[in-house]
């Protein structure tokens, strides 16, 4: 009965994205569209056999299509954008997933900019980890990195000032995040149960969010200040009854945060901080760090950027309390080669380490245009040193290698 | 994390948007202006004169908004082009600079990006710069001067550098040249970068007599050795006495390599203001 509601609960977004194809295809036809999009192929290659049963060993292959559907009147007052979004995985059904990325409706006007539907945001300024950013719902399925989101349902009310940029949000639908199923890599030892979430609010996902937001740049200075009250994008995990996997748990919650930039000169000097109040004790989260570039080290003019970033977060430890995270207390290292060519050839990587049992999460990535239609990167994801009390020690068999392919129209 | 995050094209963004300026309107005649402190000779005095003239036309166009194709071109003939669009606020005062905002159409991959300059005379420009994959605005810095960006030939500052007291300069001589076709008298003006980190030890501008505007740079790296031309045609006139160069060609001569720039229709007074020109408005440029 569960995987039928799971087959059905998994055919009704392609479904929804199949008609914004359709809809934004045939209209886009008619009445001056522009239309975009791109189909990807990708390869994960695992090399370590997988720790728990059921897991795919060796090669997970995926396509990944998105459209991308704009218009906008004469005046550039009204505009829609529609982005269909869907990845079919040959491995692990809970990674063949379909999405509208972005599907709404703006209006721009002299004093307030409204937008309606589903829309994606991003607030923050750090590089390593996005502690701020909590509109949308992370797509954990897609990588670990936190950075695919789904599209977020909201009303977004925009006022440009003297003073800054507010900006208020009202978020009447909640999306749950996606997990890895029984064959996917990247999970514990038990899968999370998306079909059986815990709600603390009794309205459960139609519970209705708000935020607001305030952001405005000095000179060198760049600020952000927000608020959120509202279903906690990161779920807790309880057992469930049979202990045989995890029910994801979503608190409400309220939110403070604060993000800076200070650019001066090659250095940018960057911090993200939050105070949490609703799981266990209300308590407090920081990143902050700094990236400086030496520019011209090769003669062809290619930039190498140097990033640090300390993470600190006090929640509770206990994944029924508060949502787990590896970024307690985390150095990150990396560094960054743009060739600035014309290929827009670039190396990224670096290494989130525990400073306290150095513990570490290695990542590497490529990427580089072949024409002028393809795009092609490389991701690697280790993990290094492990402790085995660590957060990462349920993935420390998951290395993975990606390659990615996307031609673009 | 994204790889793009700091994408190169940045560079080449902020590039373009100053490029208007480059490619700027004549005046119709030198303003009485208190000559700078490092004029001494006559040469110079002359130099800077006719290029005040020549600058001066930059002030009275308001607002602009012109769609350009960028076409990169290696040594072997291989070519990508870029398409962009440009949008730029004129500020009243010219102490200050201009505010622009570009967006990438094409290559695909990048449709969308775009970039938010705020530039200034002798500080830093401010930049932001936005990533639609992560519907991401980064504030960047502008500390790079002589870099190239998405392989093209233009440097950082081909694009920022244009402001006349940004250089001291030198009047050299009057030279007949010939530009897209088309021969021009022009006087001969070298300028020294008085910014840092140029990679330039000179320029050497053909500012023609005519309807005064910039028909030729030649650009000496620091060694002293002549490392690229650039070439301003297709010089249309919109309106009264407001100058466009519709078609600007940068020749490496070291390495081989070209970039062309070739802007369409300039449409002026579209009715731009400053609320156009803050990062929140990066989001909803495409």
């Amino acid at each position: 009965m569960r995987s039928l509601m799971r087959t059905l609960k998994s055919l009704i977004m392609p479904l929804l994205v199949l008609a914004a194809v359709i809809f934004g295809a045939s209209t886009a036809l008619s009445q001056g569209w522009d239309v975009g999009g791109s189909i990807g192929a990708e390869a994960r290659i695992f090399p370590d056999d997988p720790a728990f049963a059921g897991q795919e060993d060796g090669v997970q292959t995926s396509i990944i299509l998105e459209g991308d559907f704009r218009w906008r009147s004469a005046d550039r007052r009204h505009q829609i954008v529609l982005v269909p979004w869907a990845r079919l995985d040959a491995v692990d059904d809970a990674r063949s997933h379909a999405d509208l990325r972005e599907g709404f409706y703006r209006f721009v006007g002299d004093e307030l900019t409204v937008e309606a539907g589903l829309i994606k945001v991003f607030w923050g300024v750090t590089e390593s980890r996005h502690l701020v950013d909590i509109i949308n719902q992370t797509d954990g399925v897609e990588d670990s990195d936190g950075e695919d989101k789904l599209g977020q349902p909201a009303i977004r009310l925009t006022r440009q000032t003297g003073w800054g940029r507010l900006e208020a949000y009202l978020l009447p639908g909640f999306r749950e995040r996606t997990f890895p199923g029984i064959e996917g890599r990247l999970r514990g030892p038990l899968i999370v149960d998306t079909d059986a979430p815990l709600y603390e609010h009794a309205d459960e996902e139609r519970h209705v969010d708000i935020a607001a937001r305030w952001s405005h740049y000095l000179g060198d200075w760049d600020l952000g200040l927000a608020a959120f009250h509202g279903t906690s994008r990161e779920p807790g995990f309880v057992p469930s009854a049979d202990g045989q996997s995890l029910r994801p748990v979503y608190n409400i919650i309220s939110q403070l945060s604060a993000d800076v930039q200070l650019t001066r000169g090659a250095w940018l000097w960057k911090g993200e901080a939050i105070v949490r109040e609703g799981q266990g004790d209300t308590f407090a989260a920081f990143t902050g760090g700094l990236e400086y570039t030496f520019y011209g080290v090769t003669a062809s003019g290619a930039d190498f950027g140097v990033l640090v970033e300390y993470h600190s977060d006090g929640r509770d430890s206990d994944p029924s309390v508060a949502p787990p995270t590896s970024f307690d207390n985390d150095v990150f290292l990396g560094g960054r080669f743009a060739f600035n060519d014309m290929n827009d050839t670039s190396l990224l990587g670096g290494a989130v380490i525990d400073v306290e049992n150095g513990s570490s999460a290695v990542l590497i990535e490529a990427e580089r245009r072949l024409g002028t239609h393809i795009f092609v990167e490389i991701e690697g994801r280790f993990t290094v040193n492990v402790d085995p009390a660590d957060a990462l020690a349920v993935v420390q068999d998951d290395d993975a290698i990606t390659l990615r392919i996307t031609r673009h129209f | 994390m994204k790889t793009k995050a700091t994408n190169p094209l940045s560079k080449s963004l902020l590039a373009m948007a100053s490029l208007l300026a480059l490619a700027g309107p004549a005046p119709a005649f030198a303003q009485e202006a208190e000559l700078p402190a490092w004029v001494d000779t006559d040469s110079e005095r002359r130099g800077y004169e006719i290029a005040i003239r020549s600058d001066n036309s930059d002030n009275g166009f308001g607002d602009s908004r012109v769609e350009a194709t960028m076409t990169l071109r290696n040594a072997a003939g291989q070519e990508t082009s870029r398409q962009l669009s440009f949008q730029t606020l004129e500020r009243a005062d010219n102490t200050v600079g201009d505010k622009s905002v570009v967006v990438f159409h094409t290559p695909a991959d990048v449709e969308g990006t775009a970039l938010l300059s705020h530039a200034h005379i002798l500080e830093p420009d401010d930049q932001w710069l936005y990533l639609p994959a992560l519907a991401r605005v980064r504030r960047i810095s502008s500390a790079n001067k002589s870099g190239p960006f998405v392989g093209s030939e233009f440097a950082f500052e081909d694009f920022t550098a244009v402001e006349l007291n940004k250089y001291e300069h030198n009047y050299l001589t009057t030279e007949a040249i010939t530009v897209a076709g088309e021969t021009l008298p022009t006087d001969v003006v070298e300028r020294f970068p008085r910014y840092e980190n140029s990679g330039y030890s000179r320029q050497v501008s053909y500012i023609d007599q005519t309807i005064h505007q910039v028909r030729r740079i030649e650009f000496f790296d620091r060694r002293g050795d002549h490392l690229k031309t650039l070439d301003l045609g297709d010089y249309r006139e919109y309106g009264d006495g407001i100058w466009r160069a519709h078609r600007l060609v940068m020749t490496n001569h070291q390495t081989g390599k070209s970039t062309d720039l070739v802007y369409g229709d300039f449409e002026f007074g579209v009715g731009l203001t400053d609320n156009d020109f803050v990062r929140g408005v990066l989001e909803r440029q495409y």
